[in-house]
């Protein structure tokens, strides 16, 4: 899985849409690269006091929708929108579901 | 007798509210006189023989037909995602349900004869010779779940037969796994180093990027 950082919501000067969040993902600089990861599933894993399910990390799945401008930047769509405090941390870039 | 439209004999008051009731109508319908005519039971027609089941119709989506060009049978594919995450393995055939018929070989790396899905697979160019590799036999009611069989036990016998059922494969697909495995061995340990390629695992390294690797 490729690192990624997870930042802004995607908005305009003084409105936010939080249902979809912009990806850093390392390595990956210009718009063309981004089209490899296109569809790709993104995952922000976070730990909780609680434990669900048996385990202590828990996990909010997306995928990434399209490029965000023309450095490499991404949108990606979360199943819920991501918390406010996820915003500069980490979030994971699976390589499936595959196209090679 | 001639179309005609059907209107109803009785009139409604309001919605729902009929002018007649239930005996009058029987008797505006004539069904006296059906009955009369064919004494005294209204007749019956015995049900006509139904037609032939429409043909199956073709399936709308054939997914053998959805292979990647890249997926021919003997490719070294990577799995992504799952138990066997970043192993590499062997391809044998698509099932048609779609699934990718797949084999680690189990000495090898062990991975067993499993279905993998397309889209959770990396193909490499790497291809193995899987000639003389008979897989005829497999499809998808192979892997099929085993129905568990329901027996009726006292509350003491229950927990401890249940742990002596769970674990043991049939020693039929181990067999089916040795006769494929033995084949594909051979065909591996031709090629130089193609053995400890299938079983070393793929990871992406600092600096990797997957978007210009090349498979």
């Amino acid at each position: 899985m490729v690192k990624g950082r997870q930042g802004e919501r995607v908005r305009s000067k003084s409105n936010q849409y939080p249902n979809t969040s912009l990806v850093q993902i390392e390595g990956v600089n210009t718009k063309e690269e981004v089209s490899w990861y296109q569809g790709k599933r993104v995952a922000y894993i976070y730990k909780a006091k609680v434990k669900v399910k048996g385990s202590h990390y828990r996990c909010i799945w997306g995928k990434v929708i399209r490029p965000h401008g023309n450095t490499g930047i991404v949108r990606a769509k979360f199943t819920s929108n991501l918390p406010p405090k996820s915003m500069g941390s980490r979030v994971r870039v699976m390589m499936f579901p595959s196209n090679i | 007798m001639a179309p005609r439209t059907k209107s109803s004999r009785n009139p409604d008051l309001i919605r729902g509210v009929g002018k007649y009731s239930r005996s009058q109508m029987y008797h505006k319908r004539g069904l006296w006189a059906i009955k009369a005519k064919n004494g005294g039971v209204f007749p019956r027609h015995d049900a006509q023989p139904k037609p032939e089941a429409p043909a199956v119709k073709p399936p709308k989506f054939y997914p053998a037909d959805d292979l990647r060009a890249t997926i021919t049978p003997g490719t070294v594919l990577i799995i992504l995602a799952g138990r066997f995450k970043g192993k590499r393995v062997v391809f044998l055939k698509q099932l048609p349900s779609g699934l990718l018929l797949v084999t680690g070989p189990f000495k090898i790396n062990g991975v067993p004869l499993r279905r993998v899905n397309q889209a959770y697979v990396i193909a490499t160019s790497t291809k193995v010779n899987i000639d003389g590799v008979n897989v005829e036999k497999f499809d998808d009611e192979y892997f099929a779940k085993e129905v568990e069989k329901k027996n009726k036990k006292g509350e003491g016998e229950f927990f401890e037969a249940e742990k002596d059922e769970k674990k043991t494969l049939p020693q039929g697909k181990k067999d089916d796994q040795q006769a494929v495995d033995a084949v594909l061995l051979k065909s591996i340990e031709c090629v130089p180093d193609l053995k400890t390629y299938l079983s070393a695992r793929f990871s992406l390294m600092s600096g990797m990027k997957p978007h210009e690797l090349v498979f």
